[in-house]
């Protein structure tokens, strides 16, 4: 297991080599530069910019700076947000993306996983088309419709919660979170109950009641565990995703978090923030991928990684 | 499945604009306030304020920096006009009077200015407010070294323009400390709006030990040394700026609020929200689409004034079709019939224009076109003729594209002018919408660009701020305007120190661009906001700054009673 695990970390490093190279690219090809603004500056002034921030020099020299930056984990100064560094820019910002998504990432797993489990055991009854109908809803309303009615219902017309701005508050916080599981809530539940009635209908489970073990035992102990593997492999993604926060809701709630600079960073040229936010993004990806296989092993007897137990 | 036809109303009051009123609530009862009474200074009377003066406005997108002489954009400058102050300032209702200067004497030629400081001048740390900062700052302004995006601000000031160059050291620039009180700056030219390019944050003073100590990270909070009326007390990035009153003010004893906050919006139906959630005295902006629902149901808030902008479109002079075809961009101009645009689309009292330069300068009138007296339909007749005129026809038809930056409002303006070049000339247009830096650059360039939105918000208050952008060497001559005897007109204007024969000057410059048909003015711009009925102290005014210094909250009126609601908050 040791030995596994070393060796996907270190393929992670030119994974991420190729994503930075890519990134480092693409972004640059895009028209425009970072000092471009309604008010043209002028000529000379531009150039002692571009001087300052070393974009007078080829890109390849470019490159070669940038890798030996971030190699000494600097991320460099954000060329929108003059004041701040990117490195300052994503300490204060990460924290409330990753609070925000974790609390929705444990709500979500705790209403859909019970939810699906649940309408699993009522396979085509009542109970299951509704919750599953309810789910279908509930993915396919996107987040920028529901933020604004739950602002609406909560904030403006029953004045229980704020109707955005950010603290590490219940209150503040509630609306967002709410958001951002809602449609994995509907999301996780609609496999838990695809899994489980799979496994419901296997050779182990028959033989298990055969041999007369309490329906109780059989659930929880031999049917949930394998059923669980497809929604720890969706969560792997899911979780870099929303950890590093999402555009629409930081938007519709003025929350500060990381998410809002994939696209703002991108719309301002702010190439170094823009990569800032890659990189984090990239090593949340090859972490969470990692931490999926590790519990795959974990919760299916029958997946082991190091060879000589094959 | 029960469920599904509420939801669906719901969903459709939150995707239809103006509809949104199905599902919500009555109209939201705003606070109002007590009956304001103001002393003989003009100050209003203590027990009528609110017990806690702490003003709550939200400022726009994130500013980009609070270092005064980097900063460009409205959000920053209106967070600068709190924390800094020039040598001059405005009242609320936009008049030049002395700031951080108490007075100045002016040299006979217009060319000497000095400035004799306000003695009571102070940093926020203590420190007094000196002739040296002011040298200092403005050495830094135009160092090319420190990149201050408005630098030209200081263009007049005596060899400013060959210290951007680099051909002179920033010690050459055209100022002078006679004495720690008193600052002396030579212009190159009469320069009659001087004194108000002095409420540009470009030209604020920083303080140079708080610079020096801390490099760029100078205007941190807890960093940063400001001679405003108010210092900054926390900055969160992307959610809040507070400021403090300052108490080294030199006129702190006017100052009423004592904190204001500053939230930043990504989104304008975000921070319309927070508004009627009551987290807000004061909004940036409006959404457009809830125009009607303002109206009806929050008009009380909603202020609407005059700008000085203009919304207009412009020429591509260096390609066809609109090189050297004037009756063509003469017809174009003239088929637009812009009280449909501001009545139908934009709505929010835009006011419908012929002209480049907006109107509410104290010493400037436009030449209006004589077109602007005609009916619309003299117009389209008149459009018809030149459209003939210009060598196109219903049979062989323009082709042109309509090139704007990607916002619903300039979309929504780009569909309507299409539509009426199509209905009066027959006109075909490709509307081409492009992300914001896409779009400068090919305005820049001049290569594809045939007819394309644009627009000037004035820098400082006087007509040269439009005029000088069609300059044939301005760096945003996007229309590649070339004419001589123009740019002669501008240097004319430059060095002319009679005010009427500047004006004059001015209205022939202005004549000429309308002539020459190098724009297709739309409208002047409003600014649009909702403000709390209790919050006083500001006025209208064209270049649209708003103090905080200036402003207080007044107490809350019971609505049964007409008594003051005593401990509110």
């Amino acid at each position: 297991m040791l030995k596994y695990s070393l060796k996907r970390l270190l393929s992670a490093i030119p994974t991420l080599f190729l994503l930075i190279t890519f990134a480092f690219f693409l972004i640059r090809i895009a028209p425009g530069g970072p000092f471009d603004s309604e008010r043209a500056l002028p000529a000379d002034i531009e150039a002692n910019l571009e001087a300052k921030y070393h974009l007078d020099e080829a890109l390849p020299l470019q490159y070669l700076r940038y890798l030996w930056q971030i190699a000494r984990l600097d991320l460099g100064p954000s060329f929108h947000y003059l004041d701040w560094t990117v490195n300052d820019l994503i300490i204060q910002g990460a924290p409330v993306s990753f609070t925000l998504g974790g609390l929705a990432l444990l709500l979500a797993l705790a209403i859909g996983v019970p939810i699906g489990a649940w309408a699993a055991l009522r396979q085509n009854r009542a109970a299951d088309y509704s919750v599953m109908s309810i789910a279908m809803i509930g993915i396919s309303i996107p987040n920028f419709v529901m933020a604004p009615l739950l602002i609406l219902l909560f904030a403006i017309t029953l004045g229980w919660l704020p109707a955005g701005g950010w603290a590490y508050t219940p209150s503040r916080m509630a609306l967002p979170v709410l958001t951002l599981a809602l449609p994995m809530i509907a999301y996780i539940a609609r496999i838990t109950r695809g899994a489980m009635i799979e496994v419901l209908r296997s050779s182990f489970i028959r033989t298990a009641r055969a041999k007369g073990m309490p329906e109780k035992t059989i659930l929880f102990q031999h049917a949930l565990k394998p059923a669980l593997l497809p929604v720890i492999s969706y969560l792997g993604p899911a979780a870099a995703a929303i950890l590093t926060g999402s555009v629409v809701v930081e938007r519709i709630f003025t929350i500060p978090g990381i998410g809002s600079y994939f696209v703002q960073g991108a719309l301002n040229r702010d190439y170094t923030l823009v990569m800032g936010v890659v990189i984090l993004y990239g090593i949340l990806i090859i972490f969470f991928n990692f931490m999926v296989d590790l519990i795959y092993a974990w919760l299916d007897p029958r997946i082991r990684y190091d060879e000589q137990e094959i | 499945m029960r469920f599904l036809p509420g939801l669906l109303v719901l969903l459709l009051a939150a995707c239809g604009g103006d509809s949104s009123e199905i599902g919500t609530p009555a109209a939201p009862r705003l606070p109002q306030p007590v009956e304001v009474a103001l002393d003989e200074q003009g100050r209003p009377l203590p027990d009528l304020l609110a017990d806690e003066q702490v003003v709550h406005r939200g400022n726009g997108e994130e500013p980009q920096t609070l270092d005064p002489h980097l900063a460009e954009g409205v959000p920053s400058a209106n967070i600068l006009r709190d924390l800094f102050e020039g040598l001059t300032t405005t009242t609320p209702d936009g008049r030049i009077v002395p700031g951080a200067a108490a007075h100045w004497d002016i040299s006979r030629d217009g060319l000497v200015y000095t400035f004799y400081l306000d003695p009571d001048g102070r940093w926020s740390n203590g420190d007094p407010v000196t002739a040296e900062d002011f040298v200092w700052s403005w050495r830094r302004v135009v160092d090319p070294a420190s990149g201050a995006a408005y630098g030209r601000m200081l263009a007049p000031v005596a060899n400013a323009e060959e210290i951007f160059a680099g051909r002179l050291p920033v010690e050459e620039l055209g100022v002078a400390a006679l004495s720690p009180t008193s600052f002396q700056v030579r212009l190159n030219d009469p320069t009659p709006y001087f004194l108000g390019l002095l409420t540009h944050p470009t030209t604020y003073p920083v303080h140079r030990p708080s610079f020096e100590a801390h490099g760029s990270a100078h205007v941190r909070p807890g960093n940063l040394v400001s001679n405003g009326a108010f210092r900054l007390l926390d900055w969160q990035v992307r959610s809040r700026i507070e400021l403090e009153k300052n108490a080294h003010y030199r006129a702190a004893d006017r100052v009423i609020v004592e904190r204001v906050v500053l939230y930043p919006f990504e989104d304008e139906n975000t921070e319309f929200n927070r508004f009627r959630a009551g987290d807000l005295h004061w909004t940036y902006q409006v959404p457009n689409s809830q125009f009607r629902w303002l109206e009806r149901n929050m008009a009380e808030a909603l202020v609407v004034a005059p700008w000085f902008g203009t919304y207009f479109f412009s020429f591509n002079l260096t390609r066809p079709p609109f090189r050297d075809n004037l009756p063509l961009r003469q017809a174009l101009n003239l088929a637009i019939d812009r009280e449909i645009i501001t009545e139908r689309v934009t709505r929010f009292g835009e006011i419908p224009t012929f002209n480049l330069i907006p109107p509410g300068l104290p010493d400037y009138e436009s030449p209006v076109p004589e077109q602007a007296a005609w009916t619309q339909e003299q117009r389209q007749a008149e459009a018809l003729r030149l459209y003939r005129q210009s060598g196109y026809s219903e049979d062989e038809p323009l082709t042109v594209e309509l090139r704007y930056n990607t916002s619903e409002n300039h979309r929504k303006i780009a569909v309507a002018m299409a539509a009426m070049w199509k209905e009066v000339l027959g006109v075909r247009t490709r509307l081409i919408n492009e992300e914001f830096r896409v779009f400068l650059q090919n305005r820049a360039q001049r290569r594809v660009t045939e007819v394309f939105r644009a627009g000037w918000i004035g820098d400082y208050q006087d007509a040269f701020t439009f005029l000088e952008l069609f300059h044939s060497g301005h760096g945003r001559n996007d229309a590649g305007y070339d004419n001589p005897r123009f740019d002669r007109l501008l240097e004319r204007i430059s060095a002319e120190r009679i005010p009427s024969r500047r004006r004059n000057l001015m209205a022939e410059a202005e004549r000429i661009l309308l002539a020459d048909q190098i724009v297709l003015p739309v409208y002047v711009y409003v600014s649009k906001r909702l403000v709390d009925p209790r919050l006083r102290g500001w006025d209208d005014n064209i270049m649209d700054y708003h103090l905080s210094q200036h402003m207080y909250l007044l107490r809350e009126r019971d609505p049964a009673t007409s008594l003051p609601v005593t401990g509110e908050d």
